[in-house]
């Protein structure tokens, strides 16, 4: 990519590639965007990356027009006519299931809890692990080794089995699920985002900030936190896909989402009896999560090639 | 020094398990007492079991109480099989290592080989199609391809057994020693109970190796693209040596260090994925234990079988730590 050269005194358009790759931005504003300009053309180099990006936007455009694009009511079905059609039959593209519901109306409705489980879980976890993170790595001494200690510990779970004892003395339902993968997803943000604090703490702009009198809190809050966030923003999007399949394998396990909502590892549990000769009962909703999936892995290699160019390649 | 600390390291990581544990199972139900006996129970009996489990007690002490029971190994009785947990778990216990051992050694004997010719070709179509292997194996459900394949290789193909660990006639005429049941098997000569427990084993631990596998190739081709690019690979070359010595016999030596670990923490991996593999297969391991009991709401199995996998997957993290320290010099005196 050659960088355009840009004399003194002459300034490019606003918003013109030029501008937004300038050497010497004027403003804050076209520093950032400039930034994020280099980031997205790093990103849309990798062709996969985007594909993931596509699979994303489908799935929250889908979500979002759930009720416009399904063709049939996801929960109730048609007993006396369409129970356990193959897939192709006239009107059911996916076929039907045992009661007789649409399959492609419930995988439709079902991403909806699919994202809802994926947002609240980030939105949970992420946030926890960047709080005890930076504070422990900022603070040292006996609070770091305090609460990494306590990180550790969460770490020596596999995650879908505390997640399952967790639900189980919870109660099954999709919220103690949400609850349950989240108090197991936070312990790895933490370790990153205290191994990031590590390498600036000591340098010269905090102890910058410091000298003009702020307080710890303010320096976490306002100048490590949002050092941090880039890189786990990119471990949270490479975990989407293993929480997405850990809270099917809780809805499998009949802990997640109740019937009869269309939560995608459930309707393969239900598809189970069915499985030697209705086989696409269960099939149908392991594609949807595979897709998806496959979708969140593609994003976040992406966006760590992006993000961080020296571990491109790996 | 390095050992205190490892001892000092293990000691709160367990002491730490216990303590997640206690806190699932006492504090987290609303009363424990009510989860056992049901809520339509009279007020005495309920006042009876909680006075049985020690809930009056005040927290901490519950806890040391509990800390002394499950150092002697006592985590309470099954409420489904009347079992002590304990005895349930070493009943159960060797068939999840068997599935878990086949499953990374299927594992680690295709995914290195794998991972190798990946970073040797890199950005060829070998590279590319190592890589789709390795995406789908961390983006597909478990237990979906589990019963996909039961469907394909069971009920369309017959190629192997039906779910379970043993068919029904060696049930009784074989006797297992170890409760390694291939081991024993083999060690008793009996080929014909050998082959059928094969049969069994064959598919949930070659899924179990699909899973180990997207792992060790992805982890086996980054650490060979470091090797591959060092000095000693131009000064091997430049001596004349093969390729294939040089990779095989140079780089995959270095690189071997770090594998091992890999190896390790993928066979930690499994005893998660054994949960749910193990509830498809019907493999009467620690998994279908955890999920058996699950649906029976046997509070005390759950958190036994949940202490159980801890302290394996914890042991070999720490054992896996260790044996990196004795395999790479370079780490020593750190």
């Amino acid at each position: 990519m050659s960088r355009p050269s840009i004399t003194l005194g002459e300034t490019p358009k606003p918003y013109s590639r030029e501008w937004l790759l300038s050497d010497r931005p004027a403003s804050r504003h076209q520093a950032r965007l400039g930034r994020a300009y280099v980031i997205w053309r790093r990103f849309a180099e990798n062709r996969l990356a985007l594909v993931g990006l596509a699979i994303l936007v489908l799935l929250l455009f889908v979500a979002a027009f759930a009720d416009l694009l399904a063709p049939y009511n996801p929960v109730q079905g048609d007993l006396r006519n369409a129970r356990l059609l193959p897939p192709g039959t006239a009107g059911y593209l996916l076929g039907t299931d045992d009661q007789g519901r649409d399959i492609l109306s419930r995988l439709i409705h079902g991403s909806r809890l699919t994202l809802l489980v994926v947002v609240l879980v980030a939105i949970i976890a992420a946030p926890i692990g960047l709080i005890v993170g930076t504070v422990s790595g900022y603070a040292g001494g006996w609070v770091d080794a305090v609460l990494m200690r306590i990180t550790d510990i969460f770490l020596a779970f596999p995650k879908l089995v505390l997640a399952l004892a967790l639900v189980a003395a919870l109660g099954p339902g999709i919220e103690n699920a949400i609850l349950a993968i989240a108090v197991t997803s936070w312990p790895p943000y933490a370790r990153i985002a205290r191994a990031e604090t590590l390498t600036f703490r000591n340098s010269e702009f905090i102890a910058a900030v410091k000298l003009m009198g702020a307080s710890p809190f303010r320096i976490v809050l306002r100048h490590v936190m949002p050092l941090c966030v880039s890189s786990l923003i990119v471990r949270v999007t490479l975990d989407m896909a293993g929480i997405i399949l850990t809270a099917a394998g809780l809805g499998f396990l009949g802990l997640g989402a109740q019937p009869p909502l269309p939560e995608w590892g459930a309707m393969i549990a239900s598809g189970r009896r069915f499985i030697l000769d209705q086989w696409w009962v269960a099939a149908m909703p392991g594609v949807a999560i595979l897709i998806v999936s496959l979708g969140f892995n593609l994003l976040g290699d992406g966006l760590r090639d992006a993000l961080d160019p020296k571990e491109a390649g790996q | 020094m390095v050992l205190l600390r490892f001892i000092v390291t293990a000691a709160t990581t367990f002491l730490g398990l216990l303590a997640v544990t206690f806190f699932i199972g006492r504090v987290v139900p609303i009363d424990p007492a009510l989860a056992i006996v049901g809520d339509r129970a009279p007020a005495h009996v309920v006042e009876r079991v909680r006075e049985e489990l020690g809930l009056n007690l005040p927290l901490y002490q519950q806890f040391w109480v509990y800390l002394k029971q499950a150092v002697t190994g006592d985590f309470g009785t099954s409420v489904l099989t009347t079992n002590p947990v304990m005895t349930d778990i070493a009943r159960v216990f060797p068939a999840t290592i068997e599935l878990a051992t086949i499953g990374t050694i299927i594992g680690a004997l295709i995914g290195v080989p794998l991972g190798v010719l990946a970073a040797v070709k890199r950005g060829s179509i070998a590279d590319q199609i190592v890589r789709v292997i390795g995406l789908i194996g961390y983006s597909v459900p478990i237990f979906w391809l589990g019963l996909l394949s039961l469907v394909l290789f069971y009920a369309r193909l017959n190629w192997v057994a039906y779910p379970g660990r043993i068919d029904i006639v060696y049930e009784y005429t074989f006797t297992p020693i170890t409760g390694f049941y291939l081991l024993d098997a083999i060690w008793q000569g009996q080929w014909d109970v050998a082959w059928d427990l094969f049969r069994h084993i064959i598919l949930p631990g070659s899924l179990l190796g699909y899973f180990s596998l997207a792992y060790i190739s992805r982890m086996t081709r980054s650490f060979m693209l470091n090797e591959l690019a060092q000095e000693y690979v131009v000064a091997a070359r430049a001596k004349g040596l093969s390729e294939t010595r040089i990779i095989w016999f140079h780089a995959l030596r270095n690189a071997a260090v770090p594998l091992v670990t890999v190896i390790a923490l993928s066979y930690a991996g499994l005893l998660e994925g054994s949960v749910l593999t193990e509830t498809i297969f019907s493999w009467p391991g620690l998994g279908l234990y955890i999920t058996n009991s699950l649906q029976n709401a046997d509070m005390n199995a759950v958190l036994g079988g949940t202490i159980a996998i801890g302290v394996v997957f914890v042991s070999i993290n720490l054992f896996s730590d260790l044996l990196y320290r004795t395999l790479d010099p370079r780490t020593r005196n750190r």
